[in-house]
């Protein structure tokens, strides 16, 4: 155990330089590639925000629901197959009923398994979009697992479509916006640390219509009663569409020269503007709704028809109003309501505060450290802690390396990992020790100390690594980051306890063989 | 033949020197003990659990000057009606942390409304450092993921014991763990110490902790075994213990030393892990020598348990 050939004595300097060097990286400016990396900060201690969204897909799937029953119409008349009573149960359930004769080609249809347009066959998950219930002639279909899952998938990928435009058109620096399981997104934030017009940004779904106000006091088939923001009053909405949001190309804050109001200024897309144009056209006179959300933000009367392409939203906003009205209609709607379930914000001071309580903590756990082991096995405290020294260059240096993102809990992981390192040096030292009693020949003990405390080493080292995988996996945010400084740890310590330590211990061994009471 | 005389001289000496399984009784009545009392405190009184399994809001708060005090951050916050609102000292003189559950979650103007209420009664002279808000969902999610990981990784050293060793092994190294957790756990629910997610963080880091030292140990009773067949493993246990104490001893002051100082000078949010970390260590260490070795010895552990295993 105690020889070490040339070249091996040359891959363990220049392994352990290499990594020095990347460590000392993060306190040089450096324009080469591999040497200019930093660790990663967390935003504990960089300060900033973190934001769990749920996407809220109920509507969706209602919508989706009810937009399929012109589909079912079209599809089964083409097949002289008469749907009627057409309904939407919970929410849940799109319900229509057929003549009894054709009940068993109906479900034929819903089962084929074959370029199935009404309902679509996925070979990869061996299920339909829809799963359907029969009561006599009356079918109940509701999405199935896997039509809910496809759902799922398409409304996170256009809500983090439009998360990341609405984030990015705010400017902050460097988000991080991530997917997690099918219904969630992660917005991480670094450096914001009030992210409360963010949350307000997010919070909105931005689903913009411009749709014509009708005379009357009852809710009909084709209308509905909407609040008016700011108002106690409610408006007779028609459901029919003039123009969504889609149609804009762009929106902007600005001033009304004449009433001297904050307004938005909108530019419409060829198409809207022609449906624009011909809807005010024939509708001077009447009241226009601007509905944002479900709720009505103006409605002005017609006066001209516009057939510009552009115009004005007005609602009696301040300018910051305007500026985020703005921004959302820019970035589009998102699919469904966004929900926010867990935030965590740090400022960038008790971020500071925390990297240098860390600092600290670390310097003085290490000297003590250092201290002791050099009381107690003096010599070979030394090299224990030159290997300890190296140890942490190395684990910093491969944090740095995978530009791991060290959080504070990570910084409590390296400070353990200096208490624990020791550990396998303890161990090889007191069975050399041991080994020593019952042996003169200094080499021979040294070999068969390290030998024979190799398997108790592995295995504390290995528990050890356990814990800190499962912990990987199954921690969230910061703690995650003390899974990997104290898993990386472990690699670290074994390389600088097997290879360094004992590599100067071998040239110190050699040199005094012939000495008594070595250790 | 000389030297034969010699090691059992040694070995002689070895067990006399510090009679550990003299007290294996006497600490396996205590350990006992400790553990019902802790599963007790953990089923009647429960734990304190922070906003990450709880859900709801913590700010902390630090105040710029000196005239804002818990009572009258109390008492502003009352106004608001935000339900039960803690408010302690967190470190330092001037920083508070406040702590509630939170009602509706989706206001996104929650927090700057609590900040304009504080600041319109009680001035402007403070700021929020941190803000956490966990919703009831995420927190219970948090929750589950946090017992599952604990039990995951109790159920992972098993068998990794198994592997290496024996059964009678891994079962007295499961025992050992098992109280670690427990005990600790319970000293939170003694003194009502907040249980949030580097809580979690610290258990798991002492189970690992705890089965090193175990493993250490074993592996000596292991070697013993194969070296001794005439010695009885109540006394072989002794000498294995013995034989690690040094190293048992050093490593656990070392992993002190820098627990220590994580607790004293590592911040106040890593406060709760560290000391867990510290109670885990104690425990940790105790269990290794006395709850999974008495087990061996109660297994009736011996010569041919190893054999068996060689022959395999």
């Amino acid at each position: 155990m105690l020889y070490f050939s040339k070249i091996r004595i040359f891959l363990i300097t220049f392994f352990t330089l290499v990594f020095v060097y990347i460590f000392l990286s993060n306190f040089i400016k450096s324009d080469d590639y591999i040497f200019s990396k930093k660790i990663n900060l967390g935003l504990d201690l960089q300060g900033g925000s973190y934001l769990l969204l749920e996407i809220d897909n109920s509507p969706v799937i209602t919508q989706k629901l009810q937009n399929s029953i012109p589909t079912f119409k079209k599809y089964f008349k083409e097949k002289n197959i008469n749907l009627r009573n057409f309904k939407i149960i919970e929410d849940e359930f799109l319900a229509f009923e057929v003549d009894d004769d054709k009940i068993s080609q109906v479900s034929e249809i819903l089962q084929d398994k074959e370029d199935n347009i009404i309902n679509q066959y996925y070979p990869r998950y061996k299920s339909h979009k829809f799963d359907f219930l029969l009561e006599r002639n009356l079918f109940k279909l509701n999405f199935s697992k896997y039509g809910l899952v496809e759902i799922k998938n398409s409304s996170q990928d256009q809500a983090l479509e439009t998360i990341r435009r609405r984030v990015d058109e705010i400017g902050t620096n460097e988000p991080s916006i991530l997917k997690r399981g099918n219904d969630r997104i992660v917005v991480e934030l670094p450096g914001l640390d009030d992210p409360s017009r963010i949350k307000n940004l997010l919070g909105k779904t931005a689903n913009l219509t411009f749709r014509f106000i009708i005379q009357g006091s009852e809710e009909t088939f084709g209308s509905e009663m909407l609040e008016i923001e700011d108002d106690s009053e409610e408006a007779l909405v028609s459901k029919r569409i003039i123009l969504s949001g889609d149609n804009l190309i762009d929106a902007n804050p600005s001033m009304d020269s004449q009433t001297n109001e904050t307004v938005v200024s909108f530019t419409l897309d060829r198409v809207g503007a022609k449906r624009f144009g011909k809807a005010t056209s024939t509708g001077i006179g009447k009241r226009l709704a601007i509905v944002l959300d479900g709720k009505v933000i103006s409605a002005p009367v017609i006066r001209d028809a516009i057939v510009s392409g552009s115009g004005q939203i007005s609602g009696g906003f301040t300018f910051q109003e305007a500026t985020d009205l703005a921004l959302l209609l820019r970035a589009g709607a998102l699919p469904a309501p966004l929900n926010i379930i867990e935030e965590r914000s740090v400022g960038p001071d008790l971020g500071q505060d925390s990297i240098n309580a860390g600092i600290i903590a670390l310097a003085i756990g290490f000297l003590l450290v250092i201290f002791f082991m050099i009381i107690k096995y003096k010599i070979f405290g030394l090299i224990a802690n030159v290997a300890l020294i190296l140890n942490l260059f190395l684990l910093v240096g491969i944090l740095t390396l995978f530009e791991a993102t060290l959080t504070l809990p990570g910084i409590a992981g390296i400070i353990l990992t200096v208490g624990m390192a020791v550990d396998a040096n303890v161990l090889i030292f007191e069975r050399i020790k041991e080994e020593l009693l019952g042996e003169k020949n200094l080499l021979i003990a040294f070999d068969s100390g390290y030998e024979k405390s190799k398997t108790a080493v592995l295995d504390a080292n290995i528990t050890t690594l356990l814990a800190a995988i499962i912990l990987f996996f199954m921690g969230s945010g910061p703690v995650k980051g003390f899974s990997v400084t104290l898993a990386v740890g472990i690699f670290t310590t074994l390389f600088s306890v097997y290879f360094i330590a004992r590599l100067l211990t071998s040239i110190y061994v050699t040199k005094n063989k012939h000495k008594e009471r070595l250790i | 033949m000389l030297l034969k005389t010699n090691i059992k001289k040694d070995l002689y000496n070895m067990i006399k020197k510090l009679p550990f399984n003299k007290f294996y009784k006497l600490f396996n009545s205590i350990s006992f003990l400790l553990i019902l009392l802790s599963i007790f405190l953990l089923i009647f009184k429960g734990l304190n659990f922070g906003v990450d399994f709880k859900g709801g809001t913590l700010i902390e708060l630090r105040a710029t000057d000196k005239s804002m005090t818990v009572t009258n951050i109390r008492d502003s916050l009352n106004q608001i009606n935000l339900g039960d609102v803690s408010v302690k000292k967190f470190g330092k003189d001037n920083d508070y942390l406040i702590k509630f559950e939170k009602k509706d979650f989706n206001n996104p103007n929650f927090i700057n409304e609590i900040k304009t209420k504080l600041s319109s009664s009680l001035g402007d002279a403070f700021e929020f450092r941190r803000v956490e808000n966990v919703g009831p969902k995420v927190s219970s999610e948090l929750l589950r993921s946090g017992i599952i990981a604990i039990c995951l990784s109790l159920a992972t050293m098993l068998i990794y014991i198994w592997i290496r060793f024996e059964w009678q092994f891994s079962l007295g190294a499961i025992a050992a763990l098992f109280h670690d957790v427990i005990v600790t756990l319970g000293v939170f629910s003694l003194f009502s110490l907040e249980i949030n997610l580097s809580i979690v963080a610290a258990v798991l880091t002492i189970v690992g902790y705890s089965m090193n030292d175990t493993v250490v140990i074993f592996d000596r009773v292991r070697e013993n075994l194969k070296k001794y067949s005439d010695i009885k493993i109540f006394d072989l246990t002794n000498i294995s213990i013995n034989e690690t104490l040094s190293r048992t001893i050093i490593t656990s002051l070392t992993t002190l030393l820098a627990l220590f100082s994580i607790f004293s000078f590592g911040g106040e949010i890593l406060k709760g892990f560290s000391l867990a970390m510290i109670l885990g260590v104690f425990f940790g260490t105790y269990s290794s020598i006395y709850i999974a070795n008495p087990i061996l010895v109660f297994l009736r552990v011996s010569q041919k348990t190893i054999l068996k295993e060689d022959k395999d």
